[in-house]
């Protein structure tokens, strides 16, 4: 059988092509925002968030809650806000604050795992949200929707406020005297950053999140000069790898999540070797 | 009436105070220049005009036609601009953002602003490089006219000639004295008391004694020999 063929039939399958879907759209959101985070250094905290959001999500399944999206979407975009504003004049500096939160949840996490688990798996359940494994290849037509909802919000959201949220990375305080209102911006990059992360676990599980985020804005970081070029780029560049991810996993049997980092790590080296070319 | 008013202003942070009882007004078409030691206060005082942070106690207020949002800023380089990937274009443009409220995208009236000030500052064939390859002085300029096309009254310039080399310090110079000699009022922060006592008309010094008049009176006054006595030994 040909590869296409082999492909056709894997296409005939729904939850395949559910995949497909919610795995651009989760790549095209966490790509336009990473331009504006890996340049306002907070390059990390979209791995803080996803552990944060890793301990929400144990604490929703040990508190039986039907839909953990109702308890682990609120508890990320709260620590997510917590973290922005605390970058500035805080007692403990963001790094240590990202750090420390981090841990935090994915102790208390684990922890609340193993006492009150259910399942009589548990490192392979721990396992699954930690890398994402399978829960991709295992979505409800519901929950595709809510991602598709919740991109085209992201989106729509990013492009309406574009101007802004380059003003606003490039020079805050300039921004703040001539009259745009910075903290607010901040506090929507902070909430869909957020939201970017709760529905990226389900691709690639929350440890391997902040590679979607940053990687392809840094590939394209590496060749482009102009801010407006650098999202562009990333948004395409995150979504083909994305999908080249997801194909090469479902033909040759490679966990999903790992797959798309390596792709995307390829493509980073790949641009390196561009940009060094082109100087 | 004044541009600026700054009545009875005490300045500090985290509740320390570093400087008080500070009066003084700025008039349309004036060049001030803010002089003192490191840590006298100049950058809070600045910050303070901008509404960046509030007063420990009394007021800063506009006039004259002049809306706090009118002040056009150059700030010092921040680390996160020194790799920053966008044109000349983009930031220039950024500075008619103010303007824009919560419209999403730039007029062509604000896209004609930017090119005009690109060409006002000389650096037309910049407009689409990379600003991080610029020299320091062609991003001074970068910035300037992103400052101008937030203002047509005030430029407020936090030490607008560190880390440049003494060529392209005075041109940086000259080229703010046109934009006042235009008719924009200025307001400047430096340690080059060279320059103020060249360019400016009136001089604000802050410190353990606090000055402010104009040039002459400056140069009269205690602080002024003070000041300009130990530059010269």
């Amino acid at each position: 059988m040909s590869l296409m063929d082999n492909l056709k039939m894997y296409f005939q399958y729904p939850f395949v092509r559910y995949a497909m879907i919610v795995g651009i759209l989760i790549a095209l959101c966490s790509s336009l925002l990473g331009v504006t985070l890996v340049l306002k250094r907070f390059s990390f905290i979209g791995d803080g968030l996803s552990h944060v959001a890793f301990g929400a999500m144990a604490v929703a399944g040990v508190t039986g809650l039907s839909n953990e999206m109702i308890l682990v979407m609120p508890v990320t975009i709260l620590c997510a806000v917590l973290l922005l504003r605390s970058g500035q004049n805080a007692k403990i500096k963001g790094d240590a604050a990202v750090a420390m939160i981090s841990v935090g949840a994915l102790a208390v996490g684990y922890m609340l795992m193993n006492l009150f688990s259910t399942s009589s798996n548990i490192s392979a359940d721990v396992c699954s949200t930690l890398f994402g494994a399978t829960s991709i290849l295992t979505l409800t037509l519901t929950e595709v929707w809510v991602c598709a909802v919740l991109s085209v919000i992201v989106a729509a959201a990013f492009l309406f406020f574009y101007n802004k949220i380059f003003c606003v990375t490039f020079d805050e305080n300039f921004a703040r005297a001539t009259g745009i209102k910075a903290d607010v911006y901040n506090l929507l990059v902070a909430i869909i950053i957020a939201v970017i992360i709760v529905l990226a676990m389900n691709l690639v599980g929350s440890l391997l999140i902040s590679a979607l985020i940053i990687f392809p804005a840094l590939s394209s970081m590496r060749v482009y000069k102009s801010f407006r070029a650098v999202t562009i780029c990333s948004a395409c560049l995150s979504v083909f790898c994305t999908a080249v991810g997801i194909l090469i996993s479902i033909l040759s049997g490679t966990p999903v999540g790992s797959t798309i980092v390596a792709i995307d790590m390829a493509a980073f080296i790949i641009f390196s070797l561009a940009g060094a070319v082109r100087r | 009436m004044a541009q600026l008013s700054v009545n009875n202003l005490s300045l500090g942070y985290d509740g320390k105070e570093i400087l008080n009882g500070l009066s003084f007004q700025v008039t349309a078409g004036s060049y001030l220049c803010i002089l003192g030691e490191n840590g006298s206060g100049k950058s809070t005082l600045m910050r303070t005009i901008l509404g960046l942070q509030s007063p420990l106690s009394g007021e800063v207020s506009t006039g004259d036609g002049l809306i706090q949002n009118e002040i056009g800023y150059l700030p010092q380089q921040t680390a996160v601009q020194k790799d920053f990937p966008a044109t000349v274009w983009e930031i220039v443009l950024s500075g008619c953002q103010g303007r824009c409220g919560l419209r999403p995208f730039y007029r062509r009236e604000e896209k004609q602003l930017a090119a005009e000030n690109i060409r006002r500052m000389g650096i037309t064939e910049l407009r689409n490089r990379c600003y991080r390859e610029l020299s320091g002085g062609q991003q001074q300029r970068v910035l300037l006219a992103r400052a101008l096309c937030a203002t047509r009254k005030m430029l407020l310039l936090d030490e607008p000639v560190s880390g440049l080399d003494p060529k392209v310090t005075g041109e940086m110079y000259r080229l703010i004295d046109t934009l006042n000699k235009d008719g924009i009022t200025v307001i400047m922060i430096s340690h080059d008391m060279e320059a103020a006592l060249r360019y400016a008309t009136h001089i604000l010094h802050i410190g353990k004694t606090v000055f402010f008049g104009t040039k002459q009176q400056y140069l009269e006054s205690s602080a002024g020999k003070a000041f300009t006595g130990k530059e010269e030994m």
